[in-house]
């Protein structure tokens, strides 16, 4: 086919403007999305803010009298309640990724580096299927399940161990607790919810270790063990603290699992195997929402507020680890 | 501490494929041996059997034996992970280690064989290391700064002082120039002459003026046609294979290459 130089010329100037036409509109929707994310977590704070603002700036002895679930003659205060729930939501949280990122770093290396390719497969579905599983699930099975198989454990730990303030034993009774339903176990049903989670993540991180790298570990004479060391936790690192932050989100914010297993109580109580003692922020807000007054909601949602703030500093905390040595992460 | 290494009628398989078909050859000590040929003949994989690197590549093995100085490398009671200690290797494209910094890059392989090394000796090591690998002028003042801070030439330079840190008895390199341009492509091979005083060295290279300007005996490979396994077609002074060869195809492949 022969073409005048003028048309040739026009059909290259067309299709130069179709590409850039494409080309911006790709730029301009990806940008669209990134700014939704921003608008997205701004109206969330906005509202959270705003809602929570009346039981915020409310006289203390007044919210007291309002809102049934705030004692003030046991010297409660709302910042008082919200002190205990983040103290419980922060302990349960950290106790159950302290169980679960080991096991689950260990699960995803098996995975990635040890296991044969037809088994390390079928595993892999399989953790990505217990990811599935929704929380009320995890609620029922821990409950009826898991804490009759736990309780003997804890008698253990706690005429063992009692010594160690974790483990402690109820002074009066001298035992722990005898239904089981306490911090350690919501912890635990935790560490189980977010193992998939992390152990997903960090496996396509360690898979993804550069070929050259590992290679070049192994030909000095490392071992599988020294070459994981050398090659794949300085690689995977930023993408497995990105993975237990993920964790660490569902386990904060994890409401049905927790509200079934925990026998609630207020307390600054680091006793993890007495019950009564704890509870978290999600799970208080969904215990007493249902009954809240008009205030009340306002200070269940200054309680998510707090959520949020935390959920929030553990996310810079983490950015702040991976950026402090990203000269060395290896992307150029 | 040099070693020499003869090879028995060694066969390498991917799988069911038979990659390389009975080599037979030997390597002298504290010399170096260059493996030309054209692309896909074997000589990365025959390279690998030489320091068990290709066990790492799930399905690949080998039958014959692998001598080094009379000791089989094949032989059951012998530990990969050890042989590799003894063979060092740089590779085709320079890859230290990004989260560390240059002297830990070097101090890598070391500190896998002797967890504890005194501050001093490190230190010593370190300059010893750079210095073998004609690097240490040029990164003495950022020895803490990450080794994928350099440029390429000096990241395979760093390569190579990383795999002498560890005193090798052979150092195998695949195509270790392949990356790099004309100037540090001629400091390697500054090196490479220097490093044979001390260590077996075998190169592959597909550059035939570095396989004469670098190496003593010459070992052209050559491949019957796509799925036939790569043979060792002659082997032989260098000055011999690239004036006089025995085979056709081995002149055919040089002259090619140069006419
Ligand atoms: N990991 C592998 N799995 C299966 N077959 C492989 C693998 N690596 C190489 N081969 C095959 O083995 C044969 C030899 O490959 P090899 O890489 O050793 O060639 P080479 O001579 O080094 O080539 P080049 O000069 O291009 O580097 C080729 O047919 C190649 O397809
Ligand atoms: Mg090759």
């Amino acid at each position: 086919m022969t073409v005048t130089e003028k048309s040739g010329a026009e059909k290259v100037e067309l299709t130069a403007h179709r590409r850039s036409v494409a080309n911006g509109v790709f730029t301009g929707a990806s940008a669209a999305a990134a700014s939704l994310i921003l608008v997205v977590l701004a109206a969330v704070a906005a509202f959270l803010l705003t809602e929570a603002w009346p039981a915020l700036t409310m006289d203390a002895a007044e919210l007291g009298d309002r809102i049934s679930w705030i004692k003030p003659e046991d010297g409660q205060s709302l910042i008082q309640v919200t002190g205990y729930l983040v103290f419980g939501t922060v302990l349960i949280a950290t106790m159950a990724l302290l169980i679960a990122t080991p096991l689950s770093i260990g699960i995803a290396l098996f995975i990635s580096h040890y296991a044969p390719r037809r088994l390390a497969s079928g595993l892999g579905y399989i953790i990505d299927l217990l990811a599935a599983i929704p929380s009320v699930v995890y609620g029922l099975w821990g409950s009826i399940v898991l804490i009759p198989v736990l309780q003997p454990f804890y008698d253990f730990l706690g005429t063992y161990l009692g010594w160690f303030p974790l483990f402690a034993t109820d002074p009066t009774t001298g035992t722990v607790s005898a239904t089981g339903r306490v911090a350690l176990s919501a912890s635990l049903v935790l560490a189980i919810m977010v193992i998939p989670i992390i152990s997903s993540v960090s496996r396509e991180v360690f898979l993804q270790t550069p070929k050259l790298h590992e290679e070049a570990a192994l030909a000095m004479g490392a071992t599988r063990w020294e070459m994981i060391r050398m090659a794949v936790f300085p690689f995977g690192r930023s993408g497995v603290i990105g993975a237990t932050m993920l964790g660490l989100g569902r386990a904060l914010g994890e409401t049905m699992a927790v509200y079934m297993i925990l026998s609630v109580g207020l307390s600054y109580s680091w006793n993890v195997l007495l019950s009564g003692k704890h509870n978290t922020i999600a799970s208080y807000i969904a215990g007493q929402f249902p009954e809240a007054n008009a205030i009340g909601v306002s200070a269940l949602i200054a309680m998510g507020l707090a959520l949020f703030i935390i959920t929030l500093l553990v996310n810079m905390a983490a950015r702040w680890i991976v950026s402090r040595r990203s000269e060395f992460s290896g992307a150029n | 501490m040099s070693k020499r290494i003869d090879v028995n009628n060694l066969n390498v398989f991917y799988g069911s494929f038979l990659a390389v078909e009975d080599v037979s050859l030997s390597i002298e000590a504290k010399s170096v041996t260059a493996f030309i040929g054209p692309s896909g003949c074997g000589k990365s994989t025959f390279l690998r059997t030489l320091n068990r690197m290709h066990e790492v590549i799930p399905g690949a093995r080998v039958e014959g034996e692998v001598l080094m100085d009379g000791l089989n490398l094949y032989d059951p009671q012998i530990d990969p992970v050890a042989v590799r200690r003894h063979v060092g290797m740089v590779f085709q494209r320079p890859n230290p280690f990004p989260t560390m910094s240059i002297a830990e890059n070097v101090l890598a392989g070391v500190k896998l064989n002797n967890k504890r090394i005194s501050k001093g000796d490190a230190e010593e090591l370190v300059e010893s290391s750079l210095r073998g690998a004609n690097l240490w002028e040029e990164v003495k003042d950022r020895l803490d700064k990450p080794g994928s801070s350099l440029s390429g030439g000096q990241q395979q330079r760093l390569c190579i002082a990383r795999a002498i840190a560890i005193k090798p008895d052979v150092l195998l390199m695949d195509e270790p120039c392949s990356a790099l341009d004309p100037i540090s492509t001629l400091a390697i091979e500054d090196l490479i002459q220097e490093l044979k005083s001390e260590y077996t060295i075998v190169i592959v290279t597909h550059n035939m003026q570095q396989a004469a300007r670098v190496s003593e005996k010459t070992a052209f490979f050559n491949i019957a046609g796509t799925g036939k396994p790569g043979k060792l077609i002659e082997m032989d002074d260098t000055t011999t294979i690239f004036s006089a060869p025995a085979e056709k195809a081995t002149e055919d492949y040089i002259s090619g290459r140069f006419g």
